[in-house]
């Protein structure tokens, strides 16, 4: 579905993806993990057009759409779901997913978008007691969420995740995790996973690869990572068991 | 929807009746000053409070319209519609132009870059002496006449003015309350999110930048054809800080706010005059406190108010209804 092929990324002088391929099959969940610094985020800007390859190719279901514009590659069928979420403070909720069917919103399709909506209240029920409320006020966890709805409601082929985890309490982060796995169960969505929270993700992954200085040095399906020694030493801290 | 528009029509209705209670003339032409600034800070609001770009040149596009009609009508002889649309024209394309490399700019960079175009408009006003008159003014501009009407009387004039603020106040106002209006405000809070949502950024804030130039423009070419003078001064760097101070004091992302902060920052200097020399002190004083006390600006405080209001009124109870009737204004 998704594939990246030789992907090469400089800010600057500096040398951020060094030739990183990878790629992403139907209804897959793939975990991209590494330490601070190593690429991840930017692999997934790159993807979704934010941050531009200098060379490399990246693929959707067989069509190029390296170096296209974010908002051109979102009607492709990519949702990106930025680091920190990035929803919109100011905005009601329910605005905010207005928002995230905006590439396909007109006056003759508002009550499909809205019937959509209604569907992402069922998939977070949090969300729909809050509708009208403004989003700045959620929690954590619940702007996780709803910047999850929102990156649905663009109808992707693909979701990208950057650190869903980021900042929020265990639990949270557990219950996060459960409802990205029942996004592939529900909804058979493809999902490319950052994380740094290596553990948790590849718990729910089924292939990873482990991204260092810019460049992939392992991969695999997730139990080999789980079980590999250098993963455990590097990512997973001593603990070899739940 | 429904409500919105009410207030509106609430605030035309008063505004219609509001010539007939002034004790005299002066008032007029203080509320016909408001009116102009209304439909500029307006326009600036869409730029600055929903899609969150500052400008802090806008008065350059208010003096290139007024200017240019004022040359064409006052100099060549051009029917007054046809002065208008050139300035219009003129101001419009000139925004579109700065836009396109300005825009890429961000935060305080635009705000510097939109700083030197206001300048360089300024200087050429003041140095391009035969076309403009220079520092001492261009004159003989005909007042407004459409279809041989002259519009020479302030109260005429007043209509003019607020039926074009009013008008250009529901078109804004349809315009934020649109998936555009939407795309603006995901634009202010982060680019990044808007645009992995498919919003073309770079073309949104193209095109609000050009439309709130429009709206100067608009003021601009009302302008010069109510006083017939324009001089450099008029459209300086101070006119653009007096904009934006109307945009934030009267509550950023909101265009009642840009209506009541037009108002506000017009009648306060005429009503401070009494106290001659201290004005700008005052003056300076009763913005702070503003910015100090309602952060929201101005119709952060009306709505309060407004709110307080009606709790006052519920508890009054059931022994008579009094029907709300100001509006904010």
């Amino acid at each position: 579905m998704l594939r990246v092929k030789n992907l090469q990324v400089y800010y600057g002088m500096i040398h951020a993806l060094r030739s990183v391929s990878l790629h992403v099959k139907e209804k897959e969940v793939v975990a991209l993990i590494g330490a601070n610094g190593a690429g991840k985020t930017t692999l997934l800007s790159a993807v979704s057009g934010v941050v531009r390859a200098s060379s490399g190719e990246v693929t959707l279901g067989g069509k190029a759409i390296t170096r296209e514009r974010p908002d051109r590659i979102v009607r492709d069928g990519i949702a990106h779901v930025p680091e920190g979420r990035h929803i919109f403070k100011p905005l009601s909720v329910e605005d905010n997913l207005l928002l995230g069917a905006y590439h396909r919103y007109s006056l003759a399709k508002r009550s499909a978008v809205r019937h959509e909506i209604d569907g992402i209240f069922s998939l977070f029920p949090v969300l729909a007691d809050r509708r009208k409320q403004v989003a700045g006020t959620l929690s954590g966890g619940e702007q996780q969420m709803l910047a999850i709805g929102r990156a649905l409601l663009s109808a992707p082929k693909v979701l990208l995740l950057d650190e869903p985890s980021m900042g929020l309490a265990p639990k949270v982060v557990k219950e996060i995790f459960g409802h990205i796995s029942k996004l592939r169960a529900e909804r058979g969505m493809t999902i490319l996973l950052v994380e740094q929270n290596a553990r948790g993700a590849l718990a729910i992954a089924d292939r990873g690869y482990v991204l260092e200085t810019g460049k992939v040095v392992l991969q695999g399906p997730s139990e080999d990572l789980l079980a590999n020694r250098d993963v455990q030493r590097a990512y997973l801290g001593r603990e070899r068991e739940d | 929807m429904d409500g919105h528009n009410a207030g509106l029509l609430a605030f035309a209705a008063a505004a219609a009746v509001v010539p007939f209670l002034l004790p005299n003339d002066y008032y007029l032409t203080v509320l016909i000053v408001s009116g102009l600034y209304t439909i500029l800070a307006v326009g600036l609001n869409l730029l600055m409070g929903y899609a969150g770009q500052a400008s802090l040149g806008h008065a350059a596009f208010y003096g290139l319209s007024a200017y240019t009609t004022g040359i064409l009508t006052g100099t060549h002889g051009w029917p007054v519609w046809a002065g208008i649309a050139a300035g219009l024209a003129l101001s419009t394309a000139v925004a579109y132009l700065i836009a396109v490399p300005t825009l890429k700019l961000r935060g305080n960079y635009l705000a510097m870059g939109t700083l030197g175009f206001g300048i360089i408009v300024y200087i050429v006003f003041n140095e391009a002496t035969e076309l403009t008159g220079g520092p001492s003014g261009l004159t003989g501009i005909p007042k407004l006449n459409v279809a041989g009407k002259v519009f020479s009387s302030d109260r005429e004039y007043y209509y003019v003015v607020w039926g074009a603020a009013i008008l250009l106040f529901l078109l804004a106002q349809n315009l934020v309350r649109s998936r555009m209006g939407r795309a603006l405000r995901a634009i202010h809070t982060s680019e990044t999110a808007a645009s992995v949502l498919g919003v073309d950024t770079q073309r949104y804030k193209i095109f609000v930048f050009v439309l709130s130039a429009f709206y100067a423009a608009v003021g601009g070419a009302l302008y010069a054809h109510y006083v017939t003078f324009v001089s450099p001064s008029t459209f300086s760097f101070g006119t653009s800080v007096l904009l934006v101070t109307m945009v934030v004091l009267g509550g950023m992302a909101s265009l009642w706010g840009a209506v009541l902060g037009a108002l506000f920052l017009t009648f306060l200097p005429e009503w401070l005059r009494a106290i001659e020399n201290f004005d700008i002190l005052v003056y300076g004083a009763i913005l702070i406190a503003c910015m100090m006390f309602l952060p929201g600006g101005l119709a952060e405080g009306a709505e309060r108010l407004w709110g307080a209001a009606a709790s006052l009124l519920r508890r009054a109870g059931a022994a008579g209804r009094p029907a709300g009737g100001g509006s904010a204004g």
